[in-house]
């Protein structure tokens, strides 16, 4: 008892030494693998040692379901963590729900508004009020290529669509999988976006993918995209449908396979085999999408906290996570690039610093950076399985029309809003 | 069915003398005590939520629940959606071939190891065996022996014929099917094994007299073997119904659903609406189908059940 009164006063006394400053994050995400483990422990090592405790809250697959499902369940017994890795429109949608906590401080004390691009930073706020705060960039309109395999089937690097069926007969004929890729939902969607990208332009892309516009959704522009994305299936091996991204990115390291159209996180598994970006493999824009950039942020949103402590260390977080430091080492881990648009890219790969290149012409100019529809970034979940619904039937289907396909594109859209 | 059994006589002959104990009241009431505890978790944890899940079918919930109700618009997108009429109609294919497959080979194999056979026991073990994994385990042994570049037809090519060809797995047509082939191949033991103690409670002296009276073996077990299983139709038709429409695991591992969404079925999508797509709704409104799919069987089973206890008394 009297041991148990010396401890509880240790304790106080504890509390009171470190004034108001120490608390708690506690941080849902699912950042599991490797290398992103590796990433996110950095931010949990800068956190301590600012004096506050990290509460790891890892829950592995189902790219992110699960964590998502843990999420809801903490949020709706009144006890949600500090923060919580959520993307895209779904800020919103916790938003709505009346469960984040401003940032708004810690914001305006660091110049958040300087260096990060607007149209970043609006995915980041909720009523004009930052409440989450952007990790990284993942520029998803990339194209992979094994330059040797290409070189032994005579063909080159396409840049335009046209090229890029040349560049496939060519690989076909040669013997090789023209096209890696994995038959699952949001892959077939990944290559969609990109086609839409560019047969439509950023323009028609935005207005069909976050203004959700019936005409462009019903556009030639998306009719000609679903007959480019009939013409990828003809590419495929037959191991094709279910399969990962990253079995589809080995096909592409071992030579087997001539291109694999995917985001920049495929870099990771080059980087793991042990090769060289412009050497080993080459990194280049989807064909006729040079230019422009198709964004996928990861970000952590903040919850409201009960306590002051609590919040001090949630708002310490934010900080840390835009800081310099953070962002190169994670993002060096990660494959994607720094989200800070005055970060030093030297130390970056080539991939790394042409990713960068497009992302500060586009969000300098205002034109050509879009939100990724296939990752989160441009709808909300329901809008977004509507969209990968029809994609992915049109995909696996022989027997649908172009024209059918749009009409349903643009029913089910309006059905899921 | 809580009611304690009536006491007996002459506990009641001595309670007209004695003012019932504090022990003999306690030990009244210790049945009803124990089974307390279990009768409240099922009554808040299955019917509850099963209510609730009802309640939010009618409602606007979208990651989360909410409670502003819409009346019937949740069922109304749920049955305009081409992804759920896609998961009915799969549900129907699989859940009929299933049943009526394993049913067959069930009894088939039983007849077969009934014939007093040598190693009864080990080539049962066999059969059984299947059951004894999990749907994920027999999902994925499936998903690779019927991939065609590693599984059946690759090894069919080796053989030497070229033109072999066994894509149901990649074919948005087939793929239904090998979800079928995967729990027949898992539940059709089981059946198996229902049969078999069925076909060993059936009456010798019956057979015996058939076959005095000069009755082929045909004839003794089409008219008189497969009639007397008639009870045991009925409860493996029951289980294997529910486990179909209750079916997720299997066809997650097997197929994920694809190609796109052809061998969707209805838990996949009421578990993608309600937990990764934000439409917990419409994945509510498809709960309460699965749910009412379910009683269809049910209620049927439950009828005759009682009743034939009724006749029995």
């Amino acid at each position: 008892m009297k041991f148990q009164k010396t401890l509880l006063g240790a304790a106080i006394a504890g509390t009171l030494a470190s004034g108001s400053m120490a608390g708690e994050v506690e941080v849902l995400h699912w950042w599991t693998s490797g290398g992103e483990a590796a990433a996110i422990a950095v931010l949990r090592d800068m956190v301590e040692e600012e004096g506050h405790t990290w509460t790891d809250f890892s829950v592995a697959g189902g790219a992110g379901e699960n964590a998502m499902t843990v999420l809801r369940a903490r949020a709706v017994s009144g006890n949600p963590p500090a923060s919580a890795q959520i993307k895209g429109l779904e800020i919103q949608e916790w938003g709505d729900l009346g469960f984040l906590a401003s940032l708004d401080d810690v914001a305006a004390a660091n110049g958040w508004d300087d260096f990060l691009p607007e149209e970043v930073a609006s995915v980041m706020k909720y009523n004009g009020e930052y409440v989450a705060v952007p990790v990284n960039v993942h520029r998803v309109n990339w194209m992979w290529i094994n330059p040797e395999v290409l070189a032994s089937a005579g063909a080159s690097v396409p840049t335009t669509l046209d090229e890029l069926w040349e560049t496939a007969d060519q690989l076909q004929e040669a013997g090789y999988t023209a096209i890696a890729h994995g038959g699952q939902a949001w892959q077939d969607a990944t290559i969609f976006e990109s086609l839409v990208l560019a047969t439509g332009g950023p323009e028609l892309y935005s207005r069909a993918f976050v203004d959700h516009d019936e005409d462009a959704l019903t556009s030639d522009a998306m009719r000609e995209a679903f007959t480019h994305l009939r013409r990828v299936t003809e590419y495929l091996d037959q191991g094709a449908p279910g399969r990962d991204w990253d079995q589809a990115t080995s096909m592409v390291i071992r030579g087997e396979a001539g291109m694999q159209f995917m985001g920049d996180w495929a870099k990771g598994e080059f980087t793991a085999a042990g090769l060289t970006a412009g050497e080993d493999y080459l990194c280049v824009a989807f064909p006729g999408t040079e230019g422009t950039f198709t964004h996928n942020v990861d970000s952590l949103a903040m919850f409201e906290q009960r306590t002051e402590a609590n919040r001090e260390a949630q708002q310490t977080m934010a900080r840390l996570v835009l800081s310099s430091d953070f962002q190169e080492t994670f993002n060096q881990n990660k494959g994607s690039i720094p989200v800070r648009l005055d970060h030093d890219m030297s130390t970056f790969d080539e991939c790394a610093q042409a990713s960068m290149e497009t992302f500060l012409a586009t969000s300098q100019s205002g034109e050509g950076l879009v939100p990724s529809m296939a990752h989160g970034m441009s709808t909300t979940s329901s809008i977004q399985g509507a969209i990968y619904d029809v994609v992915t039937a049109y995909f696996n289907s022989t027997s649908m029309t172009e024209d059918q396909a749009v009409n349903r594109l643009a029913a089910a859209v309006r059905a899921a809003r | 069915m809580t009611q304690s059994p009536p006491l007996s006589e002459p506990t009641r002959a001595v309670r007209k003398v004695h003012k019932p104990s504090l022990g003999d009241r306690l030990a009244e009431q210790i049945p009803r005590l124990v089974v307390s505890p279990t009768m409240l978790i099922a009554v808040v944890f299955i019917y509850g939520f099963m209510i609730w899940t009802v309640v939010l079918s009618f409602s606007t919930s979208r990651i989360l629940p909410r409670y502003e109700f819409i009346g019937w618009q949740n069922y109304q997108r749920l049955f305009g959606n081409e992804r759920w009429m896609v998961a009915l109609t799969n549900l129907g294919i699989y859940g009929v071939l299933f049943v009526v497959i394993c049913l067959a080979i069930g009894l088939l194999l039983a007849i077969l190891l009934d014939q007093k056979i040598r190693a009864e026991g080990f080539l049962r073990t066999v059969y059984l065996y299947p059951m004894a994994l999990s749907f994920i385990v027999t999902g994925t042994v499936w998903k690779w022996l019927l991939n065609p570049s590693v599984g059946i037809q690759r090894f069919g090519r080796e053989l030497g014929f070229e033109n072999f060809r066994f894509d149901w797995l990649v074919s948005s047509d087939m793929s239904i099917y090998t979800v079928v082939i995967a729990a027949v191949w898992q539940s059709s033991g089981f059946v198996m094994a229902l049969f078999l103690a069925g076909l060993r409670g059936v009456d010798d002296s019956i057979i015996k007299a058939a076959q005095i009276d000069g009755a082929s073996r045909i004839t003794v077990y089409t008219r008189i073997i497969i009639p007397s299983l008639r009870p045991v139709f009925f409860s493996a038709i029951i289980m294997l119904a529910h486990i179909a429409i209750k079916s997720f695991d299997l066809a997650l591992a097997l197929t994920g659903g694809g190609p796109g969404y052809s061998s969707d079925l209805p838990a996949i999508f009421m578990y993608q609406f309600s937990f990764t797509r934000g439409q917990m709704g419409v994945g509510a409104a498809s709960a309460v189908i699965m749910l009412m799919g379910v009683m269809a069987i049910l209620i049927p089973y439950l009828y005759s059940e009682l009743r034939v206890k009724k006749d029995d008394r």
